[in-house]
């Protein structure tokens, strides 16, 4: 589904992606953890080429992400994105945030995309919330529906950049139910988070990255019962302290 | 002087009218024009494309550096020049100004876009929109707000700016006036004018802290 081959990546001299590569099947759902700075953030941006890389191949369904960025536009269309800030158009109510990708990218008349838009919100427990403007929402519920406006998309996977790193613990449980939801029927998902408790229950495999190198990718119950490398060991030993 | 003689004032106010007219009409076209050109050039300056980049900050930087008073000169000269052809002293001012608030309005948005936070950019390019949809669906809208204030600011000093125009023996608002008294009932009206223009800006800046 996602094959990501050499990718390489540096800001001037300083380098934030060395040479990674990673392939996602249908319907699988990786988790990308490791310690800040590591470039798993990066990483999960250039999957759909909206942060330039200086060498690397990304395919996507069979199709290979042009390096011309008005090219990829189409490809990155059916990729849903969702951002540690949610990046909700704070001019635009929800219903208009949820159906301006579908009318402009995707040409959906404005009826068909406010019914998607009416569905996706129920599934969410947001449907009251269609006229309201980003800011008079919780950051929970901003992260609900950023994830409502991706689906409406029709993705054939989905992106997540640290979804719950910016919310209030409490807020944190709501997301996850929905992306727990998501993983549970059959959506291809790749997941940058320190949530370990999401990665135990929903991931097939782990990625654990680390000064811009992918250092082990393991199957999930293994990752947490005997992780091959000293570095994935220390990591683990730090964030499962507490 | 013997005495404020207000008759003057009302005599001369059919020649008064005339000039606030051409300063009004001058303020409103460079405004319009200025805008339209100062938005192209702020996005293709903010584009990845270098050298027409390279060309808008140039031109951006160019007219910023020379006074108005001599692109009204150039232009009075040039355009005729240019076109082999006299157009008259009111459509090289008209050109003059637009270019000229082009530059400066160019800045004024450039600033407002770049103000626009990058995960914005980053949540419309993802869901699949070009670089203009991106600009003209979820940049601009937000830019505007807070570019708004600004752009009234620059509208008030290019309204006193057509008073540079007798350079080229064009009568605005000011120099209709040629007496002590036309002097002071001009420096009057352009106060109230400006000042009126100063407190939409006021208004407009106030209300954006409100609405956010």
């Amino acid at each position: 589904m996602i094959r990501i081959e050499g990718l390489s990546k540096s800001y001037g001299d300083l380098p934030v992606l060395r040479n990674c590569s990673l392939e996602v099947g249908r319907g699988e759902v990786v988790v990308i953890c490791g310690p800040s700075g590591s470039g798993k953030s990066t990483f999960v941006k250039c999957m759909n080429g909206i942060e330039p890389v200086q060498a690397g191949r990304i395919t996507i369904d069979g199709e290979v992400l042009p390096s011309k960025p008005a090219a990829a536009a189409r490809i990155r269309s059916r990729v849903g994105m969702v951002f540690q800030h949610f990046e909700l158009y704070p001019h635009l109510t929800v219903m208009e945030n949820i159906c301006l990708a579908q009318i402009h990218v995707l040409k959906r008349g404005r009826g068909e995309a406010e019914a998607k838009a009416r569905a996706l919100l129920r599934r969410v427990g947001l449907a009251d919330k269609e006229s309201a403007y980003p800011t008079q929402l919780s950051g929970g519920q901003q992260q609900r529906i950023a994830i409502v406006r991706a689906l409406a998309m029709d993705p054939i996977a989905m992106l997540f950049d640290e979804p719950t790193s910016a919310l209030d613990p409490e807020m944190i449980g709501e997301v996850l139910a929905v992306m727990l939801e998501l993983a549970r029927e059959g959506m291809t998902m790749i997941v940058v988070t320190h949530e370990m408790g999401f990665a135990k229950a929903a991931a097939g495999r782990i990625v654990f990255m680390d000064h811009g190198e992918i250092v082990e990718v393991a199957e999930t119950q293994h990752f947490f019962a005997q992780p091959s490398s000293e570095r994935a060991r220390l990591f683990l030993s730090r964030i499962l302290a507490h | 002087m013997s005495g404020f003689d207000i008759s003057v004032i009302l005599h001369a106010l059919p020649f008064l009218a005339k000039g606030l007219g051409l300063s009004l009409a001058l303020t409103a076209v460079a405004m319009i024009g200025g805008l339209a050109l100062g938005l192209v050039i702020a996005v293709i300056r903010l584009s990845r494309f270098r050298f027409p980049a390279m060309l808008a900050a140039l031109y951006v930087n160019g007219f910023r550096a020379v006074p108005l008073i001599l692109v009204i000169f150039w232009f009075y000269f040039l355009v005729p020049l240019l076109l082999g052809r006299p157009v008259g002293a009111l459509y090289s001012v008209l050109i003059a100004f637009v270019m000229f608030e082009g530059a400066y309005y160019s800045e004024i948005i450039r600033a407002g876009l770049k103000s626009v936070r990058p995960g914005q950019w980053q949540a419309a390019q993802a869901s699949g929109m070009t670089y203009l949809q991106t600009i003209r669906l979820v940049v601009l809208p937000q830019a505007l707000r807070k570019m708004a204030p600004l752009m009234v600011t620059q509208g008030v000093v290019l309204f006193q700016d057509t008073s540079l125009v007798y350079v080229v023996s064009l009568h605005a608002f000011m120099t209709s006036a040629d007496i002590v008294e036309l002097y002071v009932f001009a420096a009057f009206v352009y106060f109230a004018i400006c000042t009126t223009g100063s407190v939409l800006a006021q208004r407009l800046s106030s209300g954006r802290r409100h609405a956010y």
